[in-house]
């Protein structure tokens, strides 16, 4: 993925159900697809690869007359729909725009008409002497997609979470104060299931900043706040989801108490577990996951990089202290992994309480290279290899990252390139 | 705003006792993250620096709110660090924006107070935050109150209704005679408020069918300058 002025900067990353497609989203409103080619009988040890299968562009940028403001078309957010037939589906998002796009192939083409020749020019009847049947004759593949619906003016705020139902048939959109329930077949109405904007803008304290649906109860939803607050909501309770069925959230540590305490603990991204028995958070400094029957405290909790926890105040003043990073699962939810600086990523094995830091870089992704772990040094003994915190490139930010349903495979975006890292042992942990 | 949050009326909001318990960890020369810096001198810069950040925040066109509400979040809680708990006297439970501006000026620097008049002159400016006046339809739900103390925020204070904020009362009645609508009109209107969906609601279209005849007859006033914002629409509309 090329580099031009700003716009190729990756902001959403997705595998669909299968892991066979995996989506990226960039700031110039365009979707990439990835197809993993599969698993060649000549080069047996390569497993497939993903080429891009289409590119598009899903999103353009809008002018709101009325507030005379300018709409971003960066993506914010891809959701793969389950696949139902042989089209793909996913979910597309703005700021304010979803759109739902179908991705059909065509590989086939009708060969042998009667009444018009190979060019599509009508023949001349007198030459036509008997009547043939079209024939299905292969071409080369050729990738269509086409939006079929579009979700508008459903927010004031902005969009920053979707999540498409078990149910597959309705999906949720979030924005900063409230969240709203569609159904995929239907365009001009949707319903507010959350709304925490006050009734005097003044007292607004809070905002969401991410949710999710839970992966097997359709009733079930999880939204994240700036204050470090998780609510679980159960849309048979009421129809409007204010009143939270479960609240989650843990004490301030008394002994870590700043005035950045607040915006650290804000969560930037939450997924539920693929067993659905827990959820995984990420604030600015750690990662935890939650059990769904304990609503005091997050049952682990992982360090990304403390040593940033004596740096916060200059964190504060270049605003890196507002970077909103992902998490993700493994397959078997064993693994969670999210992103750091210095195109760091980070990944703990919850089982063996071992964790480790990857880089993605040129330098260390040659095909078949081995991904060798890093160390961040925050004084004390350094070892040869270290990166001192000093030192760290903090415009060079891990935000989104995905991992495959099933296999271990990583996607990593890191600015405008894409890594996919993929391999069959585990990895290296130290 | 930016003022110490004391205990208030509305005693079942968890954020007062956190406010208290907030206000006096820094004085505590025990406490480890006191120990390192003296706080007095390491808030002045960060007041500054946050005052700076909301200051760029709050003139972007479309404010991103969470950035917003987290700097004015750390702002009060560094304001209130500044000030001795003793010396502080008590604070109105909703003072008007102009007697928060007093308390903020009384209490902070030149800069400050600069800081606040542009922000307070940009006002008309921060369409899309700002509450829409009564005769425009009913949001839907209206939104469980989310348990910030009175105060508030006196940034987003300056979001509120155009009207309230800015004209004292008592002063109002001074230029009754004078027509000053022509200055006072926030002239859009945001009608997407009007749009937000909600379970009671009709299909949300495009934006200007969806804007009501009441709506539409309420904007062409204001245009026109007949209307004040802060009066309802008359009887007959």
């Amino acid at each position: 993925v090329g580099g031009r002025g700003g716009t190729d900067i990756i902001s959403t990353v997705e595998f669909n159900h299968t892991g066979e497609l995996l989506a990226t989203g960039d700031k110039g409103g365009r979707v990439v697809i990835f197809q993993r080619e599969p698993e060649s009988k000549n080069t047996p040890h390569s497993q497939g690869e993903y080429d891009v299968y289409s590119t598009f562009q899903s999103h353009e940028p809008e002018f709101d007359y009325l507030k005379s403001l300018e709409i971003e078309e960066k993506i914010n957010k891809i959701k793969w729909l389950p696949q139902q037939n042989a089209a793909h589906s996913l979910l597309s998002t703005n700021d304010k725009t979803i759109k739902l796009w179908k991705i059909t192939e065509r590989d086939k083409r009708p060969e042998g008409y009667n009444l018009k020749d190979e060019e599509g020019k009508l023949k001349d009847l007198s030459t036509v002497t008997s009547l043939q049947v079209p024939v299905l004759k292969p071409m080369d593949l050729m990738v269509e997609v086409s939006p079929r619906r579009v979700f508008a003016n459903g927010h004031t705020y902005h969009i920053n979470s979707i999540s498409v139902n078990s149910d597959c048939e309705t999906y949720m959109s979030a924005d900063d104060l409230r969240i709203n329930l569609w159904h995929l077949a239907i365009t001009d109405r949707s319903f507010n299931i959350v709304d925490i904007k006050p009734a005097n803008m003044e007292d607004l304290t809070e905002v969401i900043t991410a949710s999710e649906f839970h992966p097997h109860h359709c009733n079930l939803f999880v939204y994240s706040s700036s204050k470090g607050s998780l609510r679980l909501c159960d849309m048979r309770a009421a129809a409007l989801c204010d009143k939270h069925s479960k609240l989650f959230e843990e004490p301030e540590d008394p002994s870590n108490r700043s005035f950045f305490s607040e915006i650290i603990s804000s969560v930037s991204d939450v997924k539920f577990s693929h067993s659905g028995r827990y959820m995984l958070t990420r604030d600015y400094l750690t990662v935890k996951v939650w059990d769904l029957n304990m609503e005091a405290r997050p049952i682990e909790t992982y360090q990304v990089h403390d040593y940033l926890r004596s740096k916060l105040c200059s964190l504060y003043e270049n605003d890196c202290i507002f970077d909103k990073f992902e998490c993700a699962w493994n397959g078997s939810d064993s693994v969670i992994m999210t992103g750091a600086y210095n195109n760091f990523f980070r990944m703990f094995d919850r089982n063996t309480k071992r964790d480790v830091t990857l880089e993605a870089s040129r330098e260390s992704s040659k095909p078949r290279a081995v991904l060798k772990p890093r160390r961040v040094c925050a004084g004390g003994k350094r070892r040869r290899d270290d990166i001192s915190v000093d030192s760290l490139d903090f415009t060079k930010k891990i935000l989104h990252t995905a991992w495959h349903p099933a296999e271990n495979i990583i996607a990593i975006a890191a600015t405008n390139n894409l890594y996919i890292f993929q391999d069959k042992v585990s990895s290296e942990m130290h | 705003m930016l003022s110490k949050g004391l205990k208030r009326k509305r005693e079942e909001e968890e954020e007062e006792k956190e406010a208290l318990a907030v206000d006096a960890w820094w004085l505590d020369p025990s406490h480890p993250a006191v120990a390192q810096a003296p706080p007095a001198v390491a808030s002045s810069s960060l007041f500054d620096l946050s005052v700076l950040k909301l200051h760029h925040s709050l003139r972007q066109s479309e404010p991103d709110l969470r950035h917003l509400v987290l700097v004015v979040n750390t702002l009060r809680r560094i304001q209130a660090s500044m000030v001795p708990t003793a010396s502080l006297p008590p604070v109105p439970s909703v003072p008007a924006a102009p007697g928060m501006a007093d308390n903020l000026l009384a209490s902070s620097d030149a800069a400050l107070s600069a800081s606040m008049a542009s922000l307070l002159e940009d006002l008309s400016h921060i369409e899309g935050l700002s509450q829409a006046p009564q005769p425009l339809a009913d949001e839907g739900p209206p939104g469980r109150p989310t348990g910030g103390a009175p105060p508030g925020l006196g940034a987003l204070d300056l979001l509120g209704p155009a009207t309230g904020c800015l004209l004292d009362d008592g002063l109002e009645g001074l230029f009754e005679d004078i027509d000053t609508s022509m200055y006072d009109s926030e002239l859009w209107a945001p009608a997407s408020e009007g749009l937000k969906p909600g379970p009671e609601d009709g299909p949300v279209k495009e934006q200007a069918p969806e804007l009501d005849e009441a709506e539409l007859d309420y904007l062409m006033d204001v245009l026109v300058g007949t209307q004040a914002l802060e009066r309802p629409p008359g009887p007959g509309r």
